[in-house]
């Protein structure tokens, strides 16, 4: 039986029984010359990336072929989380008309709202990051195409005129070269190692090239997959582009199957407070 | 003592969650503390890495200590630039670290352009916290948080963390 006490008592959690808002007193002005719906529809789209992707990666969690790489898996996932956190909350205050309405008396913050009561017609993720996960190769696989775009992107912001998103740029960038590395050099390895691991990861690689194009990776990005692909012993492979349409909302099956799982909880309690 | 020297003072007391060994101070997380005309304390913490689960526990920490001491009106706000880097992780934390078992971070990489792939092992000239041997191998290069590196001594054959540059 639980101990009134236990149940009365919220400093046995460790973490902490209420949100932190992470832009807690951060300006969040939208400068002068920047549209703020175009902010948070690029923000979301950042966003979603790395929501949608830190989901698959965390269905990794006590499945990856040994502890080491759960852990790391965990990991990258948990920085992706905290990038989309800081994304979605830069959105929300940028444009609130992007969140979605809920009850007046709803505790639930803005961050929240759109990572769990928007619908898979609401999220601008782009296809590669939403596909079921398949095996290990094809997690790093997807990880290192991901990965390596995405670092790109923050490099680029970290010059952006909102001083915000160029704050969210300047630390995810560090996270995000150890996540970049740390796919390459599983890639290498899968590719180089045993004639099992070098099929498993060019069959990885087929199935996602399709959903390349849609990243619509700039000509420095090429250069540095070239250079993985390159100490892999890999040549590009040569299959159709699929027509990846995620940052216009239009989405695969699979997208609608992640959210149903990730949202049911929030959804079930729209009151709840965690 | 002025009142800001005091309000400084007590803040620099407050442990970090995860590493209860040093201060949010020689963390370099606890970036400012400030105190309005009418007597209200207003810190400023910065997160170690952008998924960094303990953010609201420094928060509640912060507020309660300073609470304690009589402080009554305190606001904990994020100091999101400029990002967090190991090298504010004072000389006293670093040695709380290694007397923790911990291995102390080296010297964070300084870029201004693209940060460069880097496929081979990494390699870092750190030492076993437990018998000092530099004859160390990696691991993972993800730990049981997001700061730390998994590494394991050939000398002792002892497994031990290293607070990962960045």
């Amino acid at each position: 039986m639980i101990s009134d006490d236990l149940l009365g008592n919220d400093a046995h959690w460790a973490f902490g029984t209420d949100f932190e808002d992470p832009l807690a007193g951060v300006d969040t002005t939208v400068p002068d010359g920047v549209d703020p719906a175009a902010l948070a529809r690029y923000c979301l789209m950042l966003g979603d990336d790395a929501l949608v992707l830190s989901q698959r990666l965390s269905e990794w969690c006590s499945r990856a072929p040994d502890l080491e790489e759960d852990i790391a898996l965990a990991n990258v996932a948990l920085d992706l989380l905290g990038q989309a956190r800081l994304l979605l909350a830069r959105a929300a205050a940028a444009d609130p008309s992007v969140v979605p309405a809920l009850p007046d008396d709803s505790p639930v913050p803005a961050e929240d709202a759109l990572a769990f009561f928007r619908s898979p017609a609401e999220f601008r993720n782009v296809t590669m990051a939403e596909l079921p996960n398949g095996d290990f190769a094809e997690t790093i696989t997807r990880l290192l195409l991901l990965s390596i775009c995405r670092l790109a992107e923050f490099e680029s912001m970290v010059a952006h005129p909102d001083a915000v998103l160029a704050a969210v740029a300047a630390k995810g960038r560090k996270e995000l070269a150890y996540h970049r590395d740390f796919a390459a050099r599983w890639f290498v390895t899968l590719a180089r190692g045993t004639a099992e691991s070098r099929r498993r990861v060019l069959g990885a690689l087929d199935g996602l090239w399709a959903f390349w194009p849609e990243l619509d990776a700039p000509a420095d990005v090429e250069v540095v997959l070239d250079q993985v692909f390159a100490a892999a012993d890999v040549s590009r492979p040569e299959v159709t582009p699929a027509r990846g349409l995620g940052r216009e909302c239009v989405h695969t099956e699979a997208l609608t199957d992640l959210l149903a799982e990730m949202q049911s909880v929030a959804r079930a309690h729209p009151k709840g407070l965690w | 003592m002025t009142v800001l020297e005091r309000a400084r003072a007590v803040a620099a007391t407050v442990v970090d969650p995860e590493l209860p060994m040093l201060t949010l101070a020689d963390l370099g997380v606890l970036r400012d503390v400030e105190v309005s005309a009418l007597g209200g304390v207003v810190v400023s913490i910065t997160p170690t890495y952008s998924g960094c689960p303990a953010m609201a526990t420094m928060r509640d920490d912060l507020v309660r200590t300073l609470r304690s001491e009589g402080f009554a009106d305190v606001e904990v706000k994020i100091a999101l630039r400029p990002a967090w880097t190991t090298d504010w992780i004072t000389p006293a934390g670093r040695a709380a670290l290694a007397g923790a078992g911990i291995s102390p971070p080296g010297s964070a990489p300084r870029r201004d352009g693209p940060v460069p792939l880097s496929l081979g092992p990494v390699r870092r000239a750190n030492r076993c916290p437990r018998c000092d041997s530099g004859d160390v191998e990696l691991t993972s290069e993800f730990g049981s948080t997001a700061c730390k590196a998994l590494y394991r001594c050939r000398a002792c054959l002892e497994p031990f963390d290293h607070v990962k540059e960045i």
